[in-house]
């Protein structure tokens, strides 16, 4: 029996050896199988017993264990190594671009008009709309402006032969958002506008916000806590807001609101022509006769309205200095504006 | 409107110096546009006297002549002005001055004499845009006194911006109403006296629409020199309140007008013929004006007529035939109250605004005529001589405009304004406006000057409160939101999703005009009526869109021309369609030209080829899948014109058309010169995108069992007939039907096509068997067999 010392030496060296799954396999066949050496020693128990010794069989019965235990160790040394080349075998270039479709993205205009939209939704407003094209009621007559009033000079209007028009502002929707729901309402409405007049900074169609809320006591310093939230949340930011008195037919007081400038701080530079004020909206208290012809009690109600240019909004927000961008469609443009959210 | 500071300071006194002044009338509702000087800046020019004008002897259009400024010798200087002589104060130049348009005088010598300096005209000094000669000072101006401090050149001036409801401020006396309002003052201007009639003359005014025209002031001055200037001080305050001067009549009609806001008209007597008829146009009546154009003023237009027809048009501008010129020595002057109603829009009308109709449309204080005559003749006399006669005011009573008392209730300015004011502030600022004010039980009576003609409600007066006060007084005061519930409803379809949901698939947002190009519209769409614009900005611009593809193919074009060589783009908006009415229909569409995916590595090469119209219809059929209701869609071939005919697809949702998809035709890729063929959409937004509110459907828990079938099919059976064909034979236990190859060519019948299904099957409450799978496979055959003459591929 003193070579079983030999030959456990001998078995462990050739698993040792195996370098792959299918030699392991093979050594483990050759000494554990069943016509293996170490099994064959076992078979024949009771010879060993009696030339060796009862304790011989145990001898031999741990050093099977050992080799078992040695296969196994090397089989997962051996599944190691195979995941290791594999890993390696299969290293890609992950600087590599990824595949398939790039996205595009909303045009700044919709989106700032979308995030505007969420934002009055939060504090209260609906979202109303109205037709592009417009009478003179619904334009000028029931928003105080009668033919011939020199406030329309100020709307370069344009008509078509039957006397209807493309609207001016989004105010008609106003009129359109009372005579259909009365008051109370808070609503605002975005949408397109158009005036004949297209330069540097105009041009003939073109984004309004309307807002209106009327309420049995809605009062312009209600109206000043609106404009001032909407234009700090919509800029993620303090700023200064002022009004100053003006003059719309379709409200009274009327008033022009002005913000600190978004670039400078209110300190001065080119975009606020060096005053550190923006003229961002026109407001005030809607007429009588409006809330009159929209079929309001004026004794009973009261409210505001506001107008602002969601355009300048989304160039003030996007830093964008040329309103035509907006509408010339180059993509080069367009595409500066993939980002998620409004 | 052009102020200069010391015009306003002589009829109120300004408590600020100009840029404040400004900014406390911007915060009162009188924006300050920019704020100016009178003079563009220069340096080194000095009041100065010719001593002597003496010929050049080398020059026959220069004189060399001797300047005294008032100390040291005098300088010579050379000069080529016709009306430099001995004695004449003007302007001059020294060495090292520096004028406008950097222009730096230097010693010089002139054909062959020496200058120290030049003689300035008003065009030179930037006062004038063009001179005749030099600058001509008064006798009295000081010598050696620096030109700018002479001229008060360095005064600021005031350009203001007056709204429309404000006719009152339209004058240097309706701003400083304004500043004594602001500074708690008065008003204080030069006396304008009666002056004793130096004659009787007298021309007979008769009102003949005394309702347009109530009141008339007359005077006649005779013996006028209207050859001589109009004093230094006049014309430079006219010229900074940016109105030229012309003659001593016309400069003193147009002072007054900017002064007190009274427009004026000045008539040579002599060519007056009888009494004066204020009365409306007979229909086309031909009107000669000041400017020469004749216009033909319908009958709603006010005319001044004298024995022989029209002398002007009312309050807007005056005729021909009576106009004053040089020679004239006799002047009828007129200062008149039209009634806004009786001028509005007139003049826009004939094309003809002027100062004086911007005014009369907006309210002439109607009190002022016969002061604004004295007012002129005051100006007038000491400079072109002559004698007054009587002024005289022919007025119709009844129709000159009232001043009813405003109610104004304390409560109610409370409520409006959200905020409570001491009751003695708000009678002081009314008061403080020239108002009338009488307390009442719930506030006060208010009644309003005569020039206010904006003040005829309890808000207009709210108005005025809050704005002297300043709106920086009202508190920002939260309201507080009724919590209601309001409806949502769902299958509305959530325009930020639909939008995204494009943008996620590559294409980029545009936003195109609502008016498009007549010819290419109808090259798109030939017959198709669309709504035209009376008054377009270019013919191009001209009709409104009955599709968002006029505008999407240009701005692709352009982007094109830009060496875009992938363009996808989609536009939301409104098309107008002239079928039963004008309607406006919301609407998304789509263009997508060129590459199918955007340049990269590893995709295979049919991937880099032209997108086609199977990529859009993916692109669809993502967006009909989010609406929950894929299965009501169907894609049916059609044609329209503006696409290509084999290429076509009425897109219909549970049998309604809601929409087309197609490639652009090729005769249009031809002519518009697309490098690739745009492959086109067009949906109606809440037709197409309506959301059904998904419901669950019970899952199977057993096995799904596939089979896959390769169908030889002719060319004209389509794949949604197959389909359809598959669905209905194969029975409800089809849970899904996949096409994964369609092929045509080698081992096929021409005109035919082989099309690879997937079906698979699954039942809800069991497993299904082989048996039941090979039912169902041997009725979708025969099924296929028989009606579409469909043959079975092993």
């Amino acid at each position: 029996m003193a070579d079983l010392t030999v030959i456990t030496r001998q078995a462990l060296d050739e698993v040792a050896a195996c370098g792959d799954l299918a030699s392991l396999e093979d050594a483990r066949v050759r000494w554990l199988g069943k016509k293996g050496r170490i099994t064959e020693l076992l078979k024949s128990a009771g010879k060993l017993v009696a030339s060796a010794g009862p304790e011989a069989v145990a001898r031999v019965q741990k050093a099977r264990a050992d080799l078992e235990v040695a296969i196994v160790a090397r089989r997962a040394e051996i599944g190691r190594a195979d995941i290791e080349r594999k890993l390696v075998a299969e290293r890609m270039d992950v600087t590599l671009p990824g595949r398939g479709e790039e996205p595009g993205g909303l045009h700044p205009v919709t989106k700032a008009r979308l995030r505007i939209e969420t934002l009055f939704r939060r504090a209260g407003f609906d979202v109303a709309s109205g037709p592009e094209i417009e009478d003179d009621f619904h334009n000028f007559g029931a928003l105080n402006i009668p033919p011939d009033h020199p406030a329309r000079a100020m709307h370069d209007t344009f008509y078509f032969a039957d006397g209807r028009l493309l609207r001016t502002h989004t105010s008609p929707v106003q009129i359109r958002a009372l005579l259909e729901h009365g008051a109370p309402l808070a609503v605002i409405a975005p949408g397109r506008v158009y005036r004949c007049d297209s330069d540097m900074t105009h041009s003939p169609m073109f984004h309004q916000l309307e807002g209106l809320a009327v309420g049995e006591n809605v009062s312009f310093a209600n109206m000043k806590a609106v404009l001032h939230g909407f234009l700090q949340a919509f800029f993620e930011r303090d700023l200064a807001m002022r009004l100053r008195p003006s003059y719309f037919p379709f409200t009274e007081p009327s008033a022009e609101v002005d913000m600190s400038c978004v670039f400078c701080d209110g300190k001065g530079c080119r975009t606020c022509k060096h005053s550190g004020w923006l003229e961002i909206s026109g407001c005030g208290m809607v007429h009588p006769n409006v809330l009159r012809a929209s079929g309001v009690d004026p004794e009973r109600y009261t409210g505001y309205a506001f107008g602002a240019g969601i355009d300048r909004l989304a160039m003030l927000r996007y830093g964008v200095n040329d309103l035509r961008l907006f509408f010339e469609n180059d993509l080069r443009f367009l595409r500066q504006f993939r980002t998620l959210g409004a | 409107m052009k102020i200069p500071y010391s015009w306003l300071a002589e009829w109120v006194k300004v408590p600020w110096p100009a840029p404040e002044l400004g900014s406390r009338l911007t915060m009162a509702g009188i924006e300050l546009e920019a704020l100016g000087a009178a003079a563009p800046p220069f340096t080194g020019v000095l009041v100065a006297q010719i001593v002597s004008a003496e010929p050049h002897p080398q020059a026959d259009k220069l004189q060399v002549c001797r300047v005294s400024t008032g100390s040291g010798a005098p300088l010579q200087i050379v000069c080529g002005a016709g009306n430099a002589r001995a004695g004449l104060k003007s302007a001059l130049a020294l060495v090292g001055a520096q004028l406008p348009g950097d222009l730096t005088i230097k010693a010089a010598k002139l054909r062959g004499v020496e200058s120290q300096g030049m003689l300035a005209s008003a065009k030179e000094l930037g006062l004038a845009d063009a001179s005749t000669g030099i600058l001509e000072l008064p006798q009295d101006a000081p010598l050696g006194r620096a030109l700018r401090e002479y001229l008060a050149l360095d005064e600021p001036v005031l350009d203001l911006n007056v709204t429309p409801n404000r006719g009152d401020a339209m004058s240097v006396i309706g701003i400083a109403r304004e500043v004594a309002a602001l500074a708690d003052t008065e008003v204080s201007g030069p006396a304008i006296g009666r002056a004793p009639a130096g004659h009787a003359q007298r021309l007979a005014v008769h009102l003949e629409a005394p309702a347009a025209c109530p009141r008339f002031a007359g005077c006649i001055l005779r013996g006028v020199n209207n050859r001589a200037e109009a004093p230094l001080w006049m014309r430079e305050r006219l010229r900074r309140a940016g109105v030229r001067a012309i003659s001593p009549v016309v400069d003193v009609t147009n002072y007054v007008m900017l002064e007190l806001g009274q427009p004026m008209h000045a008539y040579d007597l002599k060519k007056l013929r009888g009494d004066i008829r204020v009365r409306l146009a007979r229909a086309a009546e031909p009107v000669t004006l000041l400017d020469g154009n004749t216009v033909s003023a319908p009958a709603e237009v006010l005319l001044i007529t004298d024995g022989e027809g029209a002398v002007g048009l009312a309050g807007i501008m005056g005729g021909l035939r009576t106009a004053v010129s040089e020679a004239t020595t006799d002047v009828f002057l007129e200062s008149a109250y039209f009634a806004p109603d009786a001028l509005l829009g007139r003049a826009r009308r004939l094309g003809l605004q002027t100062d004086a109709s911007q005014r009369f449309e907006r309210g002439v204080d109607p009190t002022q005529q016969g002061r604004a005559i004295e007012r002129a003749i005051a100006l007038l006399t000491p400079v072109a001589g002559g004698t007054a006669g009587p002024v005289e005011v022919t007025q119709s009573a009844p129709h000159l405009p009232q001043r009813p008392a405003v109610p104004l209730r304390a409560q109610q300015l409370t409520r409006l304004l959200g905020v409570e004011l001491p009751a003695q502030r708000i009678e002081a600022t009314l008061a403080g406006l020239q108002m009338r004010v009488t307390r009442s039980a719930t506030g006060w009576q208010v009644t309003p000057p005569a020039h206010r003609f904006d003040i005829g409600i309890e808000a207009d007066l709210i108005e005025e409160v809050a704005r002297v006060v300043g709106f920086e007084a009202i508190p920002e005061t939260d309201a507080r939101v009724p919590q209601h519930f309001r409806s949502l409803p769902e299958e509305h379809p959530p325009e930020a999703a639909v939008l995204g949901m494009l943008a996620a698939r590559g294409y980029e947002e545009a936003i195109t005009l609502a008016f498009v190009d007549p010819v290419l519209q109808e090259r798109l769409f030939p017959g198709r009526a669309a709504l035209a614009l009376s008054n377009p900005i270019a013919s191009d611009l001209s009709v409104m869109r009955v599709s968002l593809w006029p505008g999407l193919l240009r701005a692709a074009l352009e982007n094109q021309r830009r060496q875009a060589d992938r363009i996808r783009l989609f536009e939301h908006g409104t098309r107008f369609e002239m079928s039963g009415g004008t309607r406006e229909i919301d609407t998304l569409a789509g263009l997508a030209c060129g590459a199918r995916l955007p340049e990269q590595w590893g995709v295979p090469k049919d991937m880099r080829a032209g997108a086609d119209f199977y990529d859009m219809k993916g692109d669809l059929a993502a967006l009909f899948a989010a609406t929950g209701a894929r299965q009501s869609f169907r894609f049916e071939p059609d044609s329209q014109p503006a696409l290509h005919p084999g290429r076509t697809a009425r897109v219909l949702r549970c049998g309604q058309s809601v929409g087309w998809l197609g490639e652009l035709h090729p005769t249009l890729v031809q002519t518009l010169e697309f490098t690739y063929p745009p492959i086109l959409f067009e949906l109606d937004f809440d037709a197409a995108l309506a959301v059904k509110r998904a419901t669950y459907e019970e899952i199977s828990r057993f096995p799904q069992v596939r089979r896959d079938l390769a169908v030889v099919v002719d060319e004209s059976v389509t794949l949604s007939t197959l389909a359809e064909r598959v669905t209905l034979a194969a029975s409800s236990l089809l849970r899904d039907l996949r096409i994964f190859d369609v092929y045509r060519g080698p081992g096929l019948e021409k005109g035919r096509k082989s099309v690879a299904l997937g079906l698979i099957f699954q039942a809800i409450s069991r497993t299904l068997t082989d048996d039941d799978v090979e039912r169902l496979m041997g009725s979708v055959i025969a099924d296929l067999r028989e009606n579409l003459n469909a043959r079975i591929r092993e």
